[in-house]
C-alpha cells in the first residue's frame, strides 16, 4: 500500500527487517520519549524540575537506532538527548522522572549530576558527565574491553554534530578503525549545536564522509524515519558483532525546541523556520506509515497514547514524592573501598 | 559614572578594547549571533562583525589553539570557554604551550591571550556547570590568573589583561553576572594586574579572598563586628602572581587569618597564601592560618539539598572567625 510520500509501505517495512510487532513498538518508545520530553519541559516552566534538555524531533533515530542493539548484552555511550535509546535500553519513565527531579533513588547519578545526563550501570549504560566528545574515546574504550574479554557485546555511543568538532571524536575513532573495534558511532545531526549552525562546524557539513579518514565506512541516513535508521544500525551493529570493526552513522534529524530550558532559540532561528521543520515531524509520519500498513488506527493510537500519558503521569508523581538525597551522602563516596 | 551589574561591566570592557585596538578579536561558542550563553558578548557581533566576533566549532583545544597562533601573529585573541568546567580540552594548549612560549623563546616570542570562563556554584549546574578552576592556572609559571569581585574591577582589569602580553586567565562569578552591581566609569581606565587591595579595614582578623567569596567575607565581617570581632577583607583580585606585600601587611596588623575561596580545600589557592604567610608573618601570628573553602569532592553535585550542604558562605566564615579570634 502506498504512503503519503509515495513509497510502498510494506515494502520499506519488509526491507527494514522489522514485523508488525516490533514496528508498534518502536513508536510506542517514540510516544513515551515524546511524552517525557513534553513533560520535563513543562515541569522546567513550573518550576519543579531545573533543566531538561527536550528530544523533540529525534525520537526515531534515538529509538530506532537502539531497538538494533541486543539491549540486554550492549552497551550505550548516550549523551543528553538520548531520551529515547535510554527507553529502550530498559530505563522506566519512573526512573527517567527520578533523574529529572534529582532525587536519592535515581539510579543514573543519585541526584549529584543535571537531569538526562544518563548512566545506569545494570542496564550496560555507560556514566556521561557534561564535557561533550568525551564519550567517543571512552566507547572505543569500552568495546576494546569487548573484544579482549570475548564478551560480543556492541558499544554505540551517541553525540550531536557540534560535539564531533572536539579532538576527542578524532582520537577515538582513529582508535576504533585501528583495532576494528565492535563500535557504533552514532552522529545525531540536527544542524545545531545550540545557536552555531554546522555551516560552522565544518566546511564538510557531511559528518560521515569523515569515517573514510578512519577506514571504515560511514553513512547518512534519514534520521526522521525509524525504518531507514534501524536498518543502517542493524547493519553496523551485524558488522561489529562479527568482528568487521567500526562504522559511522549519521542520522539527520531536526531540533524542534530549544537546546534547552536554559536557551531562547528565537534569537538565533525564526519562527517561519520552526514552524516549517515542524511539518517533517517524526512522529505524525510515522503514525501514518502505520495506519497506512493497517498496524495502527485512530482508536488503538488514542489508547497507545492515553496510556504513555499514564505511566508518564504516574512517573512524575511518584518522582516529586520520592526523597531528596540525604546532605550527609554529599561528601561520601569520592574513592570507591 | 554609572550603576552596572558585574556582566554589564565585562561587556562594556570588552566594547571598549575591541573599538581601541583592531587587532583584539572574539573567539568562542556561541558568542555572535547569540550574544554568549549568559549574553556577555551581547550586541558585539552587530557593532565589531562577524571577522572579529567569532563563533568556534564546538573545540576547546582548538579554539584556544588557535587564539596563541595569532597572538604570535600579532593579534589579542580574547577566548571565552563557555563554563570554566569545559577549558579542560584546551589544558594542552595553555601549560604546555601559551604560557611557556616566552620562556622557552627567550622572549621573542610572547602570547597577548586573554581566556575568559564564567565559574563557581550555587546554579545548580552540578557536577559541570559549577567548578573553580583557577588553582590548576595558578600553579603554572607563564600564566596570570585574575577573578575579579566588582564591576569596577572587572572592567579595569579585563582591560589591563587584553593589553597584557601574557596569557591572562579571567575568570568571572556567574553567580555575580546579575547580582554584584557597583559604580562604573564610563570610558577608559585599567586596575592592575597582581595588585590586591583592602575592601574592609579591620584590626582583628584578616580574611582573604577573590571572587564573589570577598562578597561572602564582607557580610560575614557584618555579622562579627555586632559581636565585636573586627575584621579586614583582603581582596586578591589577582591569584597569580600573588600581591604578597598587601596581604602580608594586613595578616602583621591583624595576627590572624583566613583565606575563603570557593573551590576545594586541597591544593587551592588558600594553601598558598598560607604558605606565604607562615614563612613571612610567622612571628607576628596569634592563631594557626586558617581556610574556608568548599569540601574535597569533585565539584557541587546538582541536587539542590547536596550543593547547599557543600557550598562555603558567610556562615562557615563567621564560624571559623570566631574560631580564630577566641584562640
Ligand atoms: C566540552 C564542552 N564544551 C561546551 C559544552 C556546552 N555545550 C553543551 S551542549 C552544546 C552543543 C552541543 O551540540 P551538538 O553536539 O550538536 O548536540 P545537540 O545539542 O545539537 O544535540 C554545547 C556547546 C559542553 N557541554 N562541553
Amino acid at each position: 500500500m502506498p504512503a503519503n510520500d509515495g513509497i510502498d509501505v510494506d515494502d520499506h517495512l519488509g526491507e527494514s527487517g522489522l514485523d508488525g510487532d516490533n514496528a508498534q513498538r518502536i513508536y510506542r518508545y517514540m510516544l513515551l520519549a515524546r511524552a517525557i520530553s513534553e513533560k520535563s519541559w513543562l515541569l522546567t516552566r513550573q518550576g519543579r524540575v531545573l533543566f531538561s534538555m527536550p528530544c523533540d524531533g529525534q525520537e526515531a533515530a534515538d529509538v530506532a537506532s537502539a531497538y538494533a542493539l541486543d539491549t540486554g548484552k550492549d552497551f550505550i555511550v548516550p549523551y543528553a538527548r538520548s531520551l529515547g535509546a535510554m527507553l529502550v535500553k530498559g530505563m522506566t519513565a519512573q526512573e527517567v522522572m527520578l533523574n529529572m527531579f534529582g532525587k536519592a533513588a535515581d539510579p543514573n547519578s543519585g541526584g549529584r549530576q543535571m537531569p538526562m545526563h544518563w548512566g545506569h550501570k545494570k542496564l550496560g549504560i555507560i556514566s556521561m558527565g557534561s564535557s561533550v566528545g568525551t564519550t567517543i574515546p571512552r566507547a572505543s574504550g569500552v568495546a576494546l574491553a569487548s573484544k579482549l574479554k570475548g564478551q560480543g557485546a556492541v558499544t554505540m555511543v551517541y553525540f550531536g554534530e557540534g560535539s564531533a568538532s572536539e579532538g576527542d571524536f578524532h582520537e577515538g575513532l582513529a582508535f576504533a578503525g585501528v583495532h576494528r573495534l565492535p563500535v557504533v558511532f552514532f552522529c545525531n545531526n540536527n544542524g545545531w549545536a545550540t545557536s552555531v549552525p554546522v555551516s560552522l562546524q565544518s566546511a564538510e557539513p557531511q559528518v560521515s564522509r569523515r569515517a573514510e579518514g578512519y577506514g571504515f565506512p560511514g553513512l547518512t541516513v534519514d534520521g526522521l524515519d525509524p525504518l531507514t535508521v534501524y536498518q543502517a544500525v542493524k547493519t553496523a551493529v551485524d558488522r561489529a558483532r562479527s568482528g568487521d570493526g567500526p562504522t559511522l552513522v549519521e542520522a539527520t534529524t531536526i531540533r524542534m525546541m530549544p537546546h534547552s530550558s536554559s536557551d531562547n532559540h528565537l534569537r538565533y532561528r525564526s519562527q517561519d523556520e520552526l514552524d516549517a521543520e515542524k511539518e517533517s515531524d517524526p512522529l505524525p509520519r510515522f503514525q501514518n506509515l502505520l495506519v497506512s500498513a493497517g498496524l495502527l488506527d485512530g482508536e488503538s493510537d488514542q489508547v497507545l497514547r492515553d496510556a504513555v500519558d499514564q505511566e508518564v503521569e504516574s512517573a512524575i508523581e511518584y518522582a516529586d514524592a520520592a526523597p531528596p538525597p540525604d546532605p550527609e551522602t554529599a561528601l561520601t563516596g569520592v574513592y570507591a573501598p | 559614572m554609572s550603576e552596572m551589574r558585574l556582566i554589564e561591566a565585562v561587556r562594556d570592557g570588552l566594547r571598549e578594547e575591541l573599538a581601541a585596538d583592531g587587532s583584539v578579536f572574539l573567539i568562542g561558542q556561541d558568542i555572535a549571533v547569540n550574544g554568549g550563553v549568559f549574553r556577555v558578548t551581547e550586541g558585539l557581533l552587530e557593532e565589531f562583525g562577524p571577522e572579529r566576533i567569532i563563533d568556534s566549532p564546538l573545540a576547546e583545544s582548538g579554539m584556544v589553539g588557535v587564539a596563541v597562533g595569532a597572538a604570535m601573529n600579532g593579534l589579542r585573541p580574547v577566548v571565552e570557554i563557555q563554563f570554566a568546567d569545559f577549558i579542560f580540552p584546551a589544558f594542552n594548549q595553555l601549560v604546555s604551550e601559551a604560557a611557556r612560549m616566552y620562556y622557552r623563546t627567550n622572549g621573542e616570542y610572547s602570547v597577548p591571550l586573554v581566556i575568559r570562563a564564567p565559574y563557581g556554584g550555587g546554579v545548580r549546574g552540578g557536577l559541570y556547570h559549577s567548578q573553580s578552576v583557577e588553582a590548576y592556572f595558578a600553579h603554572v609559571p607563564g600564566l596570570k590568573v585574575v577573578v575579579p569581585s566588582s564591576p569596577y574591577d572587572a572592567k579595569g582589569l579585563l582591560k589591563a589583561a587584553i593589553r597584557d602580553d601574557n596569557p591572562v586567565l579571567f575568570f568571572e562569578h556567574k553567580l555575580a553576572y546579575n547580582t554584584v552591581r557597583g559604580e562604573v566609569p564610563q570610558g577608559d581606565y585599567t586596575v592592575p594586574i597582581g595588585k590586591a587591595v583592602v575592601r574592609r579595614e579591620g584590626q582583628q582578623l584578616s580574611l582573604i579572598s577573590y571572587g564573589l567569596s570577598v562578597h561572602h567575607c564582607l557580610e560575614a565581617a557584618d555579622t562579627l563586628s555586632a559581636e565585636g570581632i573586627d575584621c579586614e577583607v583582603v581582596d586578591l583580585r589577582t591569584v597569580s602572581p600573588l600581591d604578597t606585600a598587601t596581604l602580608l601587611e594586613s595578616v602583621k596588623k591583624t595576627g590572624r587569618a583566613c583565606i575563603v575561596h570557593e573551590d576545594n580545600l586541597t591544593g587551592g589557592v588558600g594553601a598558598e597564601v598560607a604558605a606565604i604567610i607562615a614563612k613571612d608573618a610567622f612571628e607576628f601570628l596569634d592563631a594557626p592560618v586558617q581556610r574556608v573553602a568548599a569540601p574535597d569532592v569533585p565539584s557541587f553535585p546538582y541536587s539542590p539539598n547536596l550543593e547547599d550542604a557543600l557550598l562555603p558562605g558567610p556562615p562557615d566564615i563567621v564560624r571559623m572567625a570566631r574560631e580564630l579570634s577566641a584562640y
